[in-house]
């Protein structure tokens, strides 16, 4: 009986399906999650600030230095994991960490400040959810790089812990520094 | 507690699919009968374990055990009892249990069932799901565990499910398509215990036609509910949008079409043997491979599983174990096996032939299309791109199109050429068709030549269906005997091709007559649209359970008369704050009136969706039509005369 070659070609076939969805799969950083919104600039809004109701902020108070913009809520679990490496990171980093108290209560958000520390330099009140839609976010937590000139130039989707701290957003952040475009 | 019983029965069920992939396999080998018999008790306990398991991370949601990082990332203390259920299978974890719950009943349908098999090739079939079971409840022990704890700290309130998910569709959806896409495990593991075997005889298809068929209407209601369930929740009144995710369904199901068909030829004539196992083998490596382009995050898409690079390379390794050693072992085992009987070019064969390799194109286009962006990726180093709808349309519709010239022809053609189609008959047929259709949509003032052209082959399929019953009770002294004395597969085909052509009639009418304007409107304003008024009334604010909407009132009317009142919303649900657009329509057989709201504009203003699409509701109830027809054919009188008698594993000689 003489081997019949045509058999192999379904293996074949299926090998160079393989080679082509490792190769697909390599590629692809997975705690990065894709955004419209990397490098573009960060969305237009005019919203309160959630310790000083009377004050608005709008994007122009992102821009000026290099920040970290943090999606927060009361109601969320992760924040509070993060919360000591966020109050580290304006403390010791000398970073600006801005927050978005995303579906919110803002008397809730105040005393939930009050007792866990506030890292944030403002908090930008986004109780209807608008700015967190027009990021893209798909849950609290999240964190956006932005740089000087107001582009977003990371995301962070989950905790921010020390080791995503260490390996993503400080290299990341001396980055920016050293080079503002 | 009782999710840690849940997390243990899945180890023992590990354990348990460990001894049901060895122990009958080294009972085959060792010729052992009592190791062989164990097969059946294993895949009952199997099952079992798995239910338990499923019972009791069920049980951790109607309890809001957020404790359990599962449970507080997809439910929450609001959430309807019904979503909490359903809210099992809403993201990655859960729905993967569904899917080896799903496995473990094929499994013990197959341990019960198929009591008429020989021992020895009961037990390999076992066997194999049992390997599969292992791959699966693995995957979960590794690396999406369903039962981790965040402990000792805990949120005190879930973030609910994803408020998209919180639909009746999704309550049913996943539960049938996983039942499809696993239930193509039975036939591939027919397919590999038989090619262990070395007896690939006609019985194996025999063994195999019922299961295939089953897991095949179970696709057909899954893609179908899918789509719907698209159609009203997604706001954009669109039924298909060769997403990944869908075509990673639609793939297995071309597949799994051509395996139906090629199973039938191989049964009653013993022909396209190696082509069928191929099919088997294909329809659940399609299946597999679904999971991977959904779950490990290499392709983007609406469907939002969570996704991990190492989940990813488990299913890879998986993927290359499954498939490459089914194919292995395809290609060391099927060598010399002949071709069986002869057939002529105009024979039921040689059309079925016609019928297999169109749908494996047709599959092999959709393939293209879902994996050439990924293939772009890799050869420019990052670039990303899209291929949308217009590709598909492009090179699906005409291959879909010749598949359907050819299974018009097809009630004509009898097994080894015994009558020859008449050509000039079907000629006529057609221009019949063609003309009835274009007289009909001339009348209605609708005519348009794609309609005309595509529905005169839907006309043209009914007529030659028709023709062939018409053929077989004509000569019958008692027709309406006749009639009830033809086999109930018979009448499954019947139902199996007049569900395509509805869900060809629908497409096509959806497709070239629906008619949809964007437009700002205050309450009080009208808009007319074919025919019909749509008013603005009002809109008020309306508190859901874990929600709030907005609701505008929509009263419709045709001709002074009022048609409908429809309530489309823009919720806003608390947990998690998504905004979601909840559209309203008026469904009817010929029409459905589809009204969603976008987004607020100004003061009282409302930018306002509104679809007039006829034919819609036909495009799945086609789908329903085709899965009673896939169940039927193999519910006749043959297949429960062949579960009664002990099978030997001898060629069966054609029966028709």
């Amino acid at each position: 009986m003489s081997l019949n070659k045509s058999l192999l070609i379904p293996l074949g076939v299926f090998i160079g399906l393989v080679i082509l969805l490792a190769l697909g799969f390599g590629l692809r950083d997975p705690h990065f999650l894709p955004s419209q919104l990397i490098d573009k600039p960060f969305p237009q809004f005019s919203l309160a600030e959630l310790s000083d109701p009377d004050r608005t902020i709008t994007t122009d108070d992102i821009n000026g230095q290099v920040s970290i913009v943090n999606v927060w809520a009361t109601w969320c679990a992760a924040c509070l994991v993060e919360h000591p490496e966020l109050l580290r990171i304006s403390r010791e980093e000398g970073i600006r960490v801005i927050g978005v108290n995303y579906n919110d209560e803002s008397v809730k958000a105040r005393a939930w400040l009050a007792r866990h520390g506030n890292p944030y330099a403002f908090t930008i009140v986004d109780d209807a959810g608008r700015l967190a839609i027009d990021l893209g976010v798909y849950g609290a937590p999240e964190t956006f790089l932005v740089d000087a000139t107001g582009v977003i130039r990371y995301r962070h989707v989950g905790a921010v812990t020390p080791e995503i701290w260490q390996n993503t957003l400080a290299p990341a952040i001396a980055l920016l520094k050293g080079d503002p475009s | 507690m009782i999710i840690e019983l849940g997390h243990f029965s899945l180890i023992l069920a590990l354990g348990l699919a460990l001894c049901l992939t060895l122990l009958p396999a080294w009972g085959v080998q060792t010729r052992n009968l009592m190791l062989m018999r164990s097969a059946e008790s294993l895949a009952t306990g199997l099952f079992v374990l798995l239910a338990l398991s499923f019972g009791a991370l069920s049980y951790g949601f109607l309890t809001d055990d957020f404790s359990v990082n599962y449970i507080a990332n997809n439910s929450n203390t609001a959430l309807p009892v019904n979503f909490k259920l359903s809210a099992v299978w809403g993201a990655h974890e859960g729905s993967f249990l569904l899917w080896t719950l799903v496995l473990g009943g094929w499994t013990f349908a197959v341990a019960v069932f198929s009591r008429a098999l020989t021992l020895d090739m009961r037990a390999r079939v076992l066997s194999v799901l049992g390997v599969l079971a292992v791959g699966f409840i693995l995957f979960m022990l590794l690396t999406s565990n369903p039962f981790e704890r965040s402990l000792p700290v805990y949120p005190a309130e879930g973030s609910d499910l994803n408020p998209l998910l919180q639909d009746f569709g999704l309550i049913v959806h996943p539960p049938m398509l996983y039942a499809g896409y696993v239930g193509f495990a039975v036939p591939f593991a027919f397919a590999v215990a038989t090619l262990w075997s070395g007896r690939l005889d006609s019985a194996w298809a025999r063994w195999s036609r019922p299961w295939t068929n089953i897991a095949w209407a179970c696709l057909t209601l899954g893609i179908a509910l899918g789509s719907w369930w698209a159609y009203y929740e997604l706001g954009w009144g669109g039924w298909w949008f060769w997403d990944a995710v869908e075509n990673a369904s639609f793939m297995p199901w071309l597949v799994g079409t051509a395996l139906m068909h090629s199973l039938a030829s191989t049964e009653k004539r013993g022909v396209f043997k190696r082509w069928t196992v191929l099919l088997a083998i294909a329809a659940f490596s399609l299946s597999l491979l679904g999971g991977f382009l959904v779950r490990s995050g290499v392709l983007t898409s609406v469907h939002a599983f969570a996704q991990d690079p190492e989940r990813g390379m488990y299913i890879l390794i998986f993927l290359i174990m499954v498939i490459g050693g089914s194919l292995s072992l395809y290609a060391v085992r099927a060598q010399g096996i002949g071709g069986g009987a002869t057939f002529t070019w105009r024979s039921r064969e040689a059309l079925l032939l016609v019928n297999n390799l169109l749908l494996v194109v047709a599959m092999g286009a959709v393939l293209l299309g879902t994996l050439y962006p990924l293939a772009y990726e890799a050869a420019t180093g990052g670039d990303k791109l899209s291929v949308g709808p217009p590709y598909f349309s492009a090179v699906f519709v005409p291959i879909v199109l010749l598949l359907f010239a050819f299974m018009a022809v097809s009630p004509q053609s009898r097994w080894k050429d015994t009558r020859q189609i008449n050509l000039s008959r079907q000629l006529i047929y057609l221009i019949v068709a063609m003309l009835a259709v274009a007289a009909i949509t001339w009348l209605l003032d609708a005519f348009v030549l794609q309609v005309v052209l595509i529905n005169a082959i839907a006309v043209w399929m009914v007529i030659n269906l028709a023709d062939d019953l018409i053929r077989r009770v004509r000569q019958k002294r008692d027709r309406l005997m006749a009639l009830v004395r033809q086999p109930v597969s018979y009448y499954g085909m019947l139902l199996g091709h007049g569900g395509i052509v509805v869900s060809l009639i629908g497409i096509c009418c959806t497709v070239y007559y629906s008619e949809e304007r964007d437009v700002r409107m205050v309450p009080g304003d009208v808009l007319t649209m074919s025919g019909y008024e749509f008013e603005f009334r009002q809109m008020r604010r309306v508190p859901g359970p874990n929600y709030m909407a907005d609701q505008g009132e929509f009263v419709i009317t045709s001709a002074g008369r009022t048609i409908a009142t429809l309530y489309p919303e823009k919720r806003q649900y608390r947990a998690g704050g998504q905004v979601m657009t909840e559209a309203d329509m008026d469904p009817s057989v010929f029409r459905d009136l589809y009204v969603a709201l976008g987004e607020p504009v100004g003061e009282n203003a409302w930018a306002v969706r509104v679809h007039v699409k006829p034919f819609v509701r036909w495009i799945w109830v086609g789908g329903l039509i085709m899965a009673c027809g896939g169940v039927l054919a193999v519910t006749g009188r043959r297949y429960r005369l062949a579960r009664g008698r002990e099978l030997p594993a001898r060629t069966v000689a054609a029966s028709a």
